[in-house]
């Protein structure tokens, strides 16, 4: 357990030879001056700043808007590679949203004895307001975001499903944009899967999951908790590109049975609502009476068919890392196959022999809360001080049903580049899936985060990780 | 455009795009025009009262004064300062974060405004606007001191230009134009009839006793805060007399900062408008009676009877036509 990891490098060889997918890529870029690259870089950034694509840090008020760092040399995953992620993110989702049918409804896994009755019941994301409610199509989960990682030539593991918002799709265009403009030349010689057609496809899809209140042409809209909400950009992106209304709660009133925004002209009926707030937040009469973002009254309609929200409420408990461990055995119940890409090994702190392996390997181990996201609140046990892991042992103790624990990943590596010239730093992969009642898409591509600290780990942008284009090449 | 297409739709039964909008997307149109116009006018006025400063420094003291009350921020600024030197005056108007009218807080917040209805703008009106807030922070935190001023006043009135010049040549004539042209033009009679009003004394008829010629520099400087005064003295030559000053800012339809330019666009606008229904007209009328007040009093008369009360009912006016605006057309919830 204690010896060195050793990293994968998806784009150099042991001896440095360059690897098959990056041949095309190398034999364009090698020739290029690194000055030329570096001003490339700078030109990149000004481009990100003058389009306004930043984000918001929460406790931070010196910088209001940060960019997230981009990096030019894109991640290149071959057509073999992709085909394999793409048939296992389709099985996975499928999975998903039977299992979430499922606990809202006839709770036969549970019955199976696969998943415990406890770990859904007690789970402060399962919404019990959804017990035998039937979302338009069936679908709970429209808008998906796996977590991947990659620890080998053929190894991807998946770290996280993101079930309920996953955000970054933004930043998958406008990094494809960022390189169109920066090295046309480059998508002239290298055959790289497009991704624009994003927002198209998530229209349709949203289209497609129309509520039956609905008569004429579905009216769209992406519900934003507004304009300080560290995803803004992303909401406001994605309405423009669909064109359709982006709301804030305070927009929107139910009148004559449906969810309606106040126009210029007076109230209008919303169809499909792709909501970028959490579940808590939706309804003040039905969740957190003391939200402001939601709409009070919107689930009622949302019961009654006057309204599609995507995804659907409640399916944040697919997030649960506790209960991510189970995804094999979910996946296996509800397929009938074995799950196509790996689960990470994941130790439940809730069980009572897992917490003691835990607590006596903490510093091989990463531990993340349940509920946790973005990074926040995580111990990377290899790159903690010892006064960091005592002070998270106490919090562990103290609420072991809050963590669960998994062995330290050797996270590939892509090269960014420096200042110096080329440097390997650690790299996940978000690729983003659109599922309705007529298809499952997976985009492909994605977005590469990318820890630009040499030796990090922790890929978020709220901790400083960075991004790259990612190019799923096409299939000669 | 659709002039003749105004007629008045019922407001019902409604979707085509093109009618509709969101009335927090109208507000922040509207606000986000209201603010950068706002902008560019306290740089015009900083900057007219930078030139009297340096061209009578006796008088300094009374030159700053009359430029905050103008901006209606004497009282705030006597709260942090007890002096009227040129230094904290222009720092106070054209840097302080704190002070909710300076050119930093107006730019914020049109840069605020325009993100938060970025989908209803054109990319290049939306860069325009984000690309002012860049360049004029820098060029704010950069800010060293009065030998600089008038090359930073001259980058806030250009990037102002910028965005109107986008704004003008990429967005379609639609209500989302319409609303921007509207805030615009509400706060542009607003900051007009203010720089009158706090001058009003110098075109009064006793100030200007038969004969004596105006004050050549407080008339100059009436003009400049208006960018008005080649286009004055084109029309006008020599004959400078407080009736034709008030005149052309009020009453001239030639000069697009008069008052009454300003409400002949926005009667127009507002008579264009999609969204218009039984209680949206309920702005139209308003505009209509204003623009008949303003045009149906001589700037003789206007004089003769008290230049300061008409000014003061027309900021009146004008801000009870802007709360119209927003009530007609369902800003606020």
């Amino acid at each position: 357990m204690t010896k060195p990891l050793v990293f994968f490098d998806e784009m150099l060889g042991p001896d440095g030879e360059v690897r098959p997918a990056y041949k095309d890529y190398d034999a364009v870029v090698a020739g290029v001056d690194k000055a030329e690259l570096l001003k490339k870089s700078a030109e990149a950034e000004r481009f990100f700043r003058k389009k306004g694509i930043t984000f918001n840090v929460y406790g931070d008020t010196d910088a209001d808007e940060r960019l997230i760092p981009f990096d030019i040399v894109p991640r290149i995953i071959s057509a073999r590679e992709w085909k394999k992620i793409q048939r296992g993110i389709e099985q996975r989702v499928k999975a998903l949203n039977a299992f979430l049918h499922d606990i809202y409804h006839r709770r036969e896994i549970i019955r199976a004895g696969h998943v415990p009755a406890s770990l859904i019941d007690n789970n402060e994301a399962f919404l019990p307001q959804m017990i035998g409610v039937d979302p338009p199509g069936g679908i709970y989960t429209h808008i998906v975001g796996t977590d991947l990682v990659r620890t080998g030539p053929d190894e991807f593991y998946v770290l996280e499903d993101n079930a309920r918002t996953p955000s970054g799709v933004s930043y998958m265009l406008e990094n494809r944009e960022t390189m169109l403009r920066m090295f046309p030349e480059l998508f002239s010689r290298v055959g790289v899967e497009n991704v624009s057609d994003y927002p198209m496809m998530l229209r349709q899809s949203l289209a497609a999951s129309a509520p039956p209140a609905c008569t004429g042409k579905p009216t769209i809209a992406i519900l934003t908790p507004g304009v300080h909400n560290s995803a803004y950009y992303e909401h406001a992106f994605l309405a423009d590109q669909m064109g359709v209304e982006l709301v804030e709660g305070g927009d929107l009133r139910i009148v004559d049975g449906r969810v309606a925004m106040r126009t210029t002209c007076g109230f209008q009926p919303i169809d499909v609502l792709y909501r970028r707030v959490d579940d808590d937040f939706l309804d003040p009469l039905t969740f957190n009476p003391e939200s402001m973002l939601g709409v009070p009254g919107i689930f009622d309609i949302y019961r009654a068919g006057g309204i599609t929200i995507t995804n659907a409420p409640g399916t944040g408990i697919a997030d649960d890392k506790a209960l991510y461990s189970y995804m094999p055995d979910i996946i296996k119940f509800y397929t009938g196959q074995e799950p196509i890409l790996k689960n990470v090994q994941t130790w439940r702190c809730a069980d009572k022999d897992s917490l003691a392996y835990v607590l006596d390997n903490l510093a091989q181990l990463v531990v993340k809360e349940v509920h946790g996201s973005g990074g926040y609140g995580m111990l990377v046990g290899p790159a903690a001080s010892r006064a960091e892991i005592k002070a998270f042992r106490a919090k562990l103790i103290a609420n072991p049903r809050n963590y669960i624990a998994q062995p330290t990943l050797a996270l590939s590596t892509v090269p960014v580049l420096t200042k110096a010239g080329l440097a390997p730093r650690h790299v996940d992969l978000r690729p983003f899936v659109l599922v309705s009642s007529k298809s499952i898409s997976v985009v492909p591509g994605g977005l590469t985060r990318v820890a630009m600290t040499e030796g990090s780990l922790v890929v978020n942008s709220s901790q400083g990780g960075g991004t790259k284009d990612t190019w799923v090449l096409t299939d000669e | 455009m659709s002039s003749q297409s105004q007629t008045q739709q019922t407001g019902v039964g409604l979707t085509p795009s093109d009618q509709t909008m969101l009335g927090r997307t109208a507000s922040g149109l509207f606000w986000m025009m209201r603010y950068l116009e706002r902008m560019e006018n306290t740089a015009r006025l900083v900057d007219a009262g930078f030139r009297m400063s340096l061209t009578r420094s006796r008088t300094q003291r009374s030159e700053w004064e009359s430029v905050l009350t103008t901006s209606s921020a004497t009282q705030a600024y006597l709260k942090t300062h007890d002096d009227f030197r040129t230094d904290s005056v222009v720092e106070f108007l054209v840097c302080d974060r704190d002070n909710p009218g300076s050119i930093r807080s107006s730019l914020a917040e049109a840069r605020q405004n325009a993100r938060m209805t970025r989908t209803a703008l054109t990319i290049d009106t939306w860069e325009a606007v984000n690309g002012a807030w860049l360049q004029l922070n820098i060029a704010l935190d950069n800010y060293k001191g009065k030998q600089e001023l008038p090359e930073l006043l001259f980058q806030i009135r250009q990037q102002a230009a910028l965005v109107r010049g986008t704004m003008n040549g990429t967005m379609l004539r639609n209500d989302i134009f319409r609303f921007m042209e509207l805030g615009a033009m509400i706060e542009r009679a607003d900051n007009t009839a203010r720089i009158l009003d706090t001058k009003y004394y110098v075109l009064l008829p006793s100030s200007a006793s038969v004969g004596s010629p105006l004050d050549h520099v407080q008339w100059e400087m009436i003009l400049r805060c208006a960018s008005a005064e080649r286009s004055f003295h084109w029309l006008h030559g020599g004959d400078i007399s407080a009736a034709a000053i008030v005149n052309f800012l009020v009453h001239d339809i030639r000069l697009p900062r008069s008052i009454a330019f300003c409400y002949k666009t926005i009667r127009t606008t507002l008579a264009e408008m999609k969204a218009n229904s039984e209680a949206s007209n309920a702005a139209l009328d308003m505009a209509i009676l204003h623009n008949d007040h303003i045009n149906g009093s001589s700037s003789e008369t206007i004089i003769g009877f008290g230049l300061h009360e008409f000014l003061i009912d027309l900021i009146a006016r004008n801000s009870e036509l802007s709360a119209q605006i927003e009530t007609s057309y369902r800003f606020q919830p």
